[in-house]
């Protein structure tokens, strides 16, 4: 009895995985309360400068992707593929901007109460490919299916703090949303990775049903799709953000890099998503496709749990801190394809503390928190894997960093299939990394009491308090102070030693136009192939 | 031994060795770290997430009825449904065996006459220039990786010559529509089959023409073209025969490498990407049609030398 419809979750990690998870809550520009976008272009509309767009034309993109177990149901997106399809097919009803803060897009204005625990959205006026209007109903339907606890949809730890029975339609395009508590940053659940609107009751929940005719509110519509190889779409002409401007777009599978180039190269496609370093150098500037750096797309750390030895004693960490060479790591570890990190997330983001002078290798001062805290010829056991891109080369990096400062790191290879799990809860020393996210869902996920994936172990009462002050704080300004405060705290003493940025590597052939260069990976502008054009 | 207990042992093995890769693969995959409910949350290792994908999956079910509920459904044709997608293992099968069938049938068309002529023709010039030259150029070529031979070729006649396309992307299953875009992967799959192939040909060919019945059939006046093509060739046959066989297996089991670096959906990829997913069942329906596949290549290969050599007799 197979029929139950949980299971298709492609892998992420080997293939190139995302990790917008956005999991409860998320930051937003909620200054301005109410958001009246209505039918305003995204502030940071992509492909300026490329000069006029030209409608038609088909565009052929390359994506490692998911195998014969793809699928097309937007609520089960894994993988970048699956992220580029259901942008393609879908809507969200907010999405991340280029610093991450919650743009609208379905919804055109979010107005919150003076508690911050109930929010009124206001949908704009768009059309199903269908032809139906996507209504309150649909929307309440998708978080509902999301949500529902029999399922294990992606998207449902971000939707946790909506209470999903109270919040209900006040009109045909207005909804109340009732929360669990005060969320300041609500709009960025709205743009929590899959939480795609699909209308109500579509195919009666049957994930098979979107393989063969979804149906979304997306700026393409579905001709075919064949899992693994290829999914066809043409131009939704009443796309509620201007139709596309090409007539058809053609998503396909090459898990291998060197074949996504090489069709790049061939003429066979001309989008290439995810490229290595090593590639970029060799044709970049050459003339014959571009190389399109998107930057701060991953960040690159060692997490060190803080609830054992040694790495509960706040000195030996702070030592770990001042034995990372950046500089070296990111050009040994990525190849220089990236930028060095100061131990926080988000370099760059909405909230971000750039205020915090850039930390630098100091291994006189590392050696002498080390022998405070008795710590001397310490040994180290740093967990790794092939899991993504730069984990192996980091490893041995930071072992021979460490060993100037008399600190003896043995590296252990983890199986790439189930690293994430085993890193969690074992272990002392990991490299960790991870795809772009509002900062605050960064907290929320990985470092208060009560997150899922809590890999450092950062179990703080005040800290967590702090989190719930910035989420029930009004006005903007108060809350970055908060965000402001919590950041020191990470930067003097926390778990993630996070040394750089990793930029997220596309190619495309010199006639694609209209490609966004700032938005990080799996952001609104990301694959954002309804404003591409082909010249 | 008749011919017919022959086939009925050798059948009744293969059944054996059937049941033992199933068994096999059960158990090697029951004992990779993670199972399909890590593999599937990936980096998002929330464990009541890990949990919950468990019981969906029925994973939280001891091994034994697992297996044995598989068998269940094996025993009335049903392969079972994929972890990852919980579409039919079937559907897998049928898509990823057209692609992988129409790349062994036609490195298998070239490989007969390419393999043999080249070996034939070292024999006959045994220790002179040809010789040397197709056993030299047979070693060198069958020193190279698929991988680096698959990239080489590549970058020649697809992106600097441009003659051919570089992958088969986009193209679908139906390659037969496309037949340049085969022509690479072909040359990659046949490269070293056809080099072991040659080499096999002429070392037998050469031992036997030094054998004395043919050296007694020299002295009976038989004409050169017959000793050799007659006498000698079948010789030659029996241990190249068996190394046809495991080259079809080969190529049919799915040539990973060609199948990622030319994007070829064939059945290597279908493999690749369950093995990472943990997707037991497609993995063990795979190990049934590779099973099955392998031991009635053999048999039909050790039937051939049968036929062939008699005298060598084959183990049964």
């Amino acid at each position: 009895m197979h029929d139950d419809p949980s299971r298709p979750f492609s892998r992420p990690d080997r293939r190139g995985f995302l990790a917008v998870t956005g999991a409860v809550t998320g930051a937003a520009a909620f200054g301005a309360l109410a958001l009246s976008g209505c039918g305003s272009p995204s502030p940071d509309a992509p492909g300026k400068g490329d000069g006029t767009p030209r409608r038609g034309g088909r565009l052929r993109a390359a994506f490692a992707g998911g195998g014969a177990s793809e699928t097309l149901d937007p609520h089960r997106t894994n993988l970048f593929a699956d992220a580029a399809r259901a942008k393609a097919l879908f809507d969200k009803l907010a999405d991340h901007g280029a610093d991450l803060s919650a743009q609208p897009r379905l919804a055109s204005t979010w107005e919150a109460n003076r508690t911050l625990d109930r929010w009124q959205v206001t949908l704009r006026e768009a059309t199903f490919h269908n032809g139906g209007p996507v209504t309150a109903r649909d929307v309440l339907y998708s978080y509902r299916r999301i949500a529902d606890p029999k399922q294990t949809f992606r998207a449902k730890a971000s939707l946790e703090p909506i209470d999903l029975d109270a919040s209900r339609a006040t009109g045909n395009r207005t909804i109340e949303f009732v929360l669990k508590r005060p969320t300041a940053e609500f709009p960025n659940v709205l743009a929590a990775f899959g939480a795609y609107i699909v209308p109500e009751d579509f195919g009666d929940g049957d994930p098979a049903a979107y393989d063969k005719e979804p149906v979304g509110s997306g700026p393409f519509r579905l001709v075919s799709f064949a899992p693994g190889r290829s999914t066809v779409l043409r131009r939704h002409d009443d796309h509620w953000d201007g139709a596309p401007h090409l007539d058809e777009l053609e998503i396909v599978v090459a898990n291998e890099e060197s074949a996504r180039v090489n069709a790049l190269l061939g003429g066979q496609v001309e989008y290439a998503h995810e490229l290595n370093p090593t590639t970029a150098r060799a044709h970049e500037g050459g003339g014959q496709i571009e190389i399109v750096r998107l930057r701060r797309s991953a960040m690159q750390a060692f997490a060190m749990k803080t609830d054992r030895p040694p790495f509960d004693d706040p000195r030996v960490r702070q030592a770990f801190f001042l034995i990372a060479d950046r500089q070296e790591l990111v050009d040994g570890a990525l190849s220089g394809a990236g930028e060095i990190g100061n131990d926080l997330f988000g370099k760059g983001y909405e909230y971000y503390a750039d205020g915090i002078p850039q930390r630098g290798q100091d291994l006189a001062r590392a050696r002498s928190l080390l022998r405070q805290a008795g710590a001397e010829g310490l040994r180290v056991t740093l967990n790794t894997s092939a899991v993504a891109a730069g984990f192996t080369e980091a490893a041995s990096i930071f072992r021979d960093q460490a060993k100037e400062a008399g600190v003896t790191i043995d590296i252990t290879m983890g199986s790439k299939d189930s690293y994430w799990s085993d890193i969690l809860d074992h272990g002392t020393l990991c490299c960790y990394r991870s795809g772009a996210m509002p900062i605050e869902a960064h907290i929320s996920q990985r470092l208060l009491t009560g997150s899922t994936t809590n890999a450092t172990k950062w179990h703080h009462a005040d800290f967590d308090a702090l989190y719930q002050q910035a989420q029930s704080t009004r006005d903007t300004s108060g809350r970055a102070a908060v965000y402001d405060r919590m950041q020191r705290r990470l930067h003097t003493e926390g778990g993630f030693l996070v040394w750089g940025f990793a930029d997220w590597i596309i190619g495309t052939a010199r006639r694609v136009r209209g490609v966004d260069r700032k938005a990080p990976a799996n952001t609104l502008n990301w694959a954002r192939f309804d404003k591409v054009w082909l010249a | 031994m008749s011919q017919l207990s022959f086939v009925a042992r050798r059948l009744l093995l293969g059944v054996a060795q059937v049941a033992a890769v199933v068994l096999l693969v059960f158990a090697l995959t029951e004992a990779l770290p993670g199972d399909a409910a890590v593999a599937l949350a990936g980096d998002q290792p929330d464990p009541a997430r890990i949990e919950a994908i468990r019981e969906s999956l029925r994973l939280d079910q001891p091994a034994h009825q697992r297996l044995a509920h598989w068998v269940a459904g094996l025993s009335h044709g049903d392969l079972g449904t994929s972890l990852a997608s919980g579409r039919p293992v079937s559907t897998y099968l049928a898509d990823g065996v057209g692609p992988t069938l129409l790349l062994a049938a036609l490195t298998l068309a070239l490989l007969v006459p390419v393999g043999f002529g080249l070996g034939v023709l070292a024999a006959r010039h045994q220790g002179r220039l040809v010789d040397r030259l197709v056993s030299s150029a047979t070693l060198a070529v069958y020193a190279v990786p698929e991988f680096a031979l698959g990239v080489l070729l590549i970058t020649v006649f697809a992106l600097e010559l441009r003659w051919l396309p570089p992958t088969a992307i986009g193209y679908g299953p139906d390659l037969l529509a496309h037949p340049t875009a085969l022509v690479l992967p072909v040359l990659v799959l046949l490269a070293r089959p056809a080099c072991s192939l040659a080499r096999l040909v002429r070392a037998g060919m050469v031992e036997a023409l030094a054998s004395p019945y043919v050296a007694q059939a020299r002295r009976y006046g038989v004409a050169g073209a017959r000793i050799r093509y007659a006498h000698a060739l079948p010789n030659a046959l029996a241990p190249a025969t068996q190394q046809l066989a495991r080259t079809i297996d080969w190529l049919l089991c799915g040539v990973i490498v060609v199948e990622a670096l030319f994007v070829i959906p064939g059945l290597g990829t279908v493999l690749l990407n369950a093995v990472a997913e943990r997707d037991v069942p497609v993995v063990q329906g795979l190990a049934v049609v590779f099973g099955v596949l392998t031991v009635v290549l053999n048999l039909c290969a050790d039937l051939v030398v049968h036929r062939l050599a008699p005298r060598a007799g084959v183990a049964a």
